[in-house]
């Protein structure tokens, strides 16, 4: 059956929300959250770190180690600052007893957010503690030297950090008066110091959550409905009571799970449950997705307007092009973990969390507690790539505790993380443009239509959390993402970006690696490619002469350099298969730059896509480790491609069928480039930003862009799978 | 009751005779290095040596396990590492580390069997080990070194 628009307007206007986003969304297009709520502890200097007895550092800070390396990077800057040897700085991450609350490890964020308050609060200890020298050795701070944190005199007098404050408070308010070190002035800051915790991975001895045992602990499992949007009619417990393991069945409203002395026995327990379940809401079919995405209930945001769009879309022959990615998932090695101690006086909560504080608050709230009776302890988990169901499991063990009265361990198993983590959201994007004679662009008019990004729990948003939601908890989804980089860089004479925020979603939604960058990034780079064609022009200088971000400019000339494009305009159509692309990111329009050049090969006869080489060149100012830094570009390219070439959850209209590596492959040994080179360009007078994400946004738009140089096809669907390259070949 | 040889010391099982061999070594023998990740022998990160070879330890039953069982506790440690844990390390081949359990178990056994294998047979033999951080470059730059150095 053929649904046109007004119909799928009708049916998704029709639906029960389940995920809604607040009605008092911002009429304008909204701003990632990034203020901090003023903290009055957080003035002072020992809520940062502490100087031990035995001279070691401690660190306290709210974020968090996702794998991404900034336990280390972290501690180089506290070293740096400090004048301390960098083994000496241990860092505690995460922990809400004890930690700052510097928001959740988020949007690559963390070492150009976090990163200048730890520098500072290091600053500003060590101005302190060359006051205090200055009062035991009798001389002028200005004449004081520090290496090693021993700070010495002019005489040859000394005294250390340990002897000034070891085991002690400083007591002191941050002033902000305390300047970081210029850049000549750095020793560890840019050096490519080894991961502190990666050879206790190694060795199989690092300590994850999932390895987290308290005395007395019982093991955990859930049964969760064939797809969202279901409510629990019967649990029939029968079977499951009469298995080995003191087995105990919590159902309590759409909640249900098993508790039972030994983890074999918790699992099947929870295969012995029937439970019948009746779907409030069908899924809508899966090759109806992008009109499906397009029709649901939205409103309407202006993100970016100059110029005259539509006459210059009326004067000259007009170009249009829809995009769409699918919804893909985190889809973490690791199954979610999490461990839960509660009784009547409080909880304590082990969890592998990118929020520990609003994950808090989000607990507190389904188990009636108030926040400042949870104590979350983070712990180290399977990587998470924006927000698999860490957060879920951590709800889940601490209602099984709840309803026990003791603790419990709540291991997710494979269908568990594949059926039930957040998903990434499914995006439209429309784009119409036109040339002027000159063959330049002339107007720019891009839509896109994308839930938000941001479903992580908070008190307010307890619901967020599977558990939370099941005991009638409010569910929110904040509008930031949507619009992440729909905004282009370039300069157009008459431009104008608009987004339509949905108003419900298909999945349950929230951050996936770069919310709508990635999205937002293929739609804009594949139709600057597109009118690039048109102009005949080189993808590389048509972009250029369209700039004029001397950083963006700047990225693009070292990645052509890196991957010795010889400029000529697409598609070539070689006999061999082989094509090049380019795309290029301004990260978040204000965050960290990355250009990536792709080779690739398409098997004409199978439709198969391989990426040969990829060349990237990255500029996230001031460079903090490079190897730690090439290694998180090295795996958003991975992930990236994985994204570009093979991933989109499946279901039908009654329930998720992307349950397990089989039926959601990622990439493989054998599918990796050859070569991934990169060309770090490090500013060091210029902040640090982020690099968690920027390297991920133009992968999926240089693969397709590649693809039209080798083929003439342009693929507009992600994922480009074999099928859908060889139909596009027809 | 079953009893299984870990790391060169017996253990008598106490787990019901069908449980993965994982359980065991993680709950029993407190060998939390072999993790969990999917219980269908799908990604790899349960990887345990039976008798040299890598086997999916989620999906073995324990009582069927006859031979001698290495975790990757047994293989190396900070003061004795397998050349291949060395090289990881070398290699920088880690970025949340889930996975790494599998890779070096993996590469440890396909090195014991074929000391100089060619890049083809490093990407095929680590094939069914899945990575989501997208850290492969780095592993296979960490299985060639450490074919380097022990050849």
């Amino acid at each position: 059956m053929k649904m046109d628009r007004r119909e799928f307007l009708r049916s998704a206007g029709a639906l029960v929300v389940s995920f809604s986003i607040p009605l008092d969304a911002p009429a304008q297009a909204p701003a990632p959250a990034r203020a901090q709520q003023p903290n009055p502890r957080l003035q002072q200097l020992d809520a940062w770190l502490a100087v031990g007895g035995d001279g070691t550092v401690t660190v306290y800070t709210g974020k968090v180690e996702l794998g991404t390396g900034v336990q280390t990077a972290l501690a180089q800057l506290v070293a740096d600052e400090l004048d301390v040897p960098f083994e000496r700085v241990h860092m505690v991450m995460g922990d809400t007893a004890v930690c700052p609350n510097q928001g959740p490890t988020v949007g690559s964020q963390t070492m150009m957010r976090a990163g200048p308050q730890l520098r500072q609060a290091a600053a500003e200890a060590r101005q302190t503690l060359l006051g205090l020298a200055s009062a035991k050795l009798d001389q002028p701070a200005e004449r004081l030297t520090v290496k090693d944190a021993v700070v010495s005199a002019p005489g040859g007098k000394s005294v250390s950090y340990a002897e000034l404050v070891g085991g002690k408070k400083f007591d002191h308010a941050m002033s902000g008066k305390a300047k970081p070190k210029s850049p000549a002035e750095l020793k560890v800051i840019g050096k490519p110091i080894p991961r502190v915790e990666l050879p206790a991975k190694v060795y199989g001895t690092h300590q994850y959550v999932q390895n987290v045992r308290v005395p007395g602990m019982l093991h955990g499992r859930m049964v969760r409905p064939p797809a969202p949007d279901f409510v629990v009619e019967k649990v029939d417990e029968r079977a499951a009571k009469k298995l080995p393991g003191n087995v105990r069945v919590v159902a309590k409203r759409n909640f249900v799970g098993v508790v039972a002395d030994r983890e074999e026995q918790a699992i099947k327990a929870a295969r012995a449950l029937k439970i019948q379940w009746k779907q409030a809401i069908a899924l809508p079919a899966m090759k109806d997705m992008p009109a499906f995405t397009r029709g649901t209930k939205s409103t309407e945001h202006a993100v970016a307007s100059n110029g005259d769009v539509d006459s210059a879309l009326k004067r000259a022959k007009a170009h249009h092009a829809q995009y769409y990615v699918p919804h893909q998932m985190h889809a973490s090695i690791g199954a979610s973990c999490a461990v839960a101690s509660v009784t009547a006086d409080g909880a304590t909560l082990w969890s592998p969390t990118q929020s520990s504080f609003n994950l808090r608050d989000a607990v507190a709230k389904t188990l009636g507690l108030a926040p400042e009776k949870v104590h979350l302890i983070w712990v180290e988990g399977s990587g998470c790539y924006g927000h698999n169901g860490a957060d879920d499991v951590t709800a889940d063990a601490a209602v099984l505790s709840q309803a026990v009265g003791k603790p419990v361990r709540v291991q997710w198993m494979r269908n568990d993380e594949h059926g039930h983590e957040p998903k990434g959201a499914a995006m439209v994007m429309d784009v119409r443009g036109a040339l002027d004679e000159k063959g330049n662009v002339a107007a720019w008019d891009y839509q896109v239509w994308s839930p938000g990004h941001a479903g992580r729990p908070s008190g307010q948003a307890a619901g967020n959390v599977l558990a939370g939601a099941a005991l009638g908890q409010p569910h929110k989804l904040a509008p930031n993402g949507a619009d992440r980089n729909a905004k282009p860089t370039y300069v157009f004479p008459n431009a104008r970006v608009r987004l339509h925020l949905l108003q419900s979603t298909v999945l349950r939604v929230s951050s996936l690696r770069g919310l709508g960058s990635p999205a937002n990034t293929f739609g804009n780079e594949s139709f600057i490619d597109e009118l690039a064609a048109a102009a005949k022009a080189d993808p590389i200088e048509f972009r250029i002469r369209h700039l004029k971000d001397e950083r963006a400019i700047a990225v693009l000339e070292a990645v052509a350099k890196l991957a010795n494009w010889e400029p000529r305009p697409a598609p070539r159509r070689p006999k061999s298969g082989e094509g090049r692309g380019v795309a290029f990111v301004h990260y978040d329009n204000y965050s960290g730059y990355a250009a990536v050049a792709m080779q690739v090969h398409v098997e004409r006869a199978s439709g198969k896509v391989r990426v040969e080489r990829v060349a990237v060149a990255h500029d996230c100012g001031q460079i903090v480790n490079p190897d730690g830094l090439k290694n998180q570009i090295e795996g958003n390219i991975v992930q990236t491609l994985s994204r570009a070439l093979l991933e989109e959850v499946r279901f039908d209209t009654k329930k998720l069928t992307s349950l397990d590596w089989a039926r959601y492959p990622i990439l493989r040994f054998s599918d990796l480039p050859r070569e991934i080179d990169i060309a770090l360009i490090d500013r060091p007078d210029q902040p640090s930003l982020g690099a968690g994400e920027p390297a991920a946004a133009p992968v999926m738009a240089a693969v397709a862009n590649a693809i039209f140089d080798a083929t003439g096809a342009r693929l507009r669907n992600v994922p480009f799978t074999p099928e859908k390259v060889k139909a596009a070949l027809v | 009751m079953t009893t299984i040889n870990v790391n060169g010391k017996p253990h008598a099982v106490k787990a019901a005779p069908d449980t993965p061999l994982l359980y065991v070594l993680r709950n029993e023998l407190d060998l939390d290095g072999p993790k969990f990740g999917c219980g269908l022998a799908q990604c790899g990160a349960c990887t345990v040596h039976i008798d040299g070879r890598a086997m999916r330890s989620c999906s073995v039953p324990v009582s069927t396990v006859k031979g001698k069982v290495v975790t990757i506790e047994g293989l190396g440690t900070p003061e004795k590492p397998h050349p291949v844990q060395k090289a990881f390390i070398e290699e920088q081949a880690a970025q949340c580390g889930y996975c790494i359990n599998g890779m070096v178990m993996t590469a440890a056994a396909l090195l014991a069997r074929n000391p100089k294998p060619s890049d083809t047979d490093i990407r095929k033999a680590m094939d069914g080990n899945l990575c989501r951080c997208g850290t492969h470059m780095r592993i296979l730059r960490a299985v060639r070194r450490a074919a380097g150095e022990a050849a």
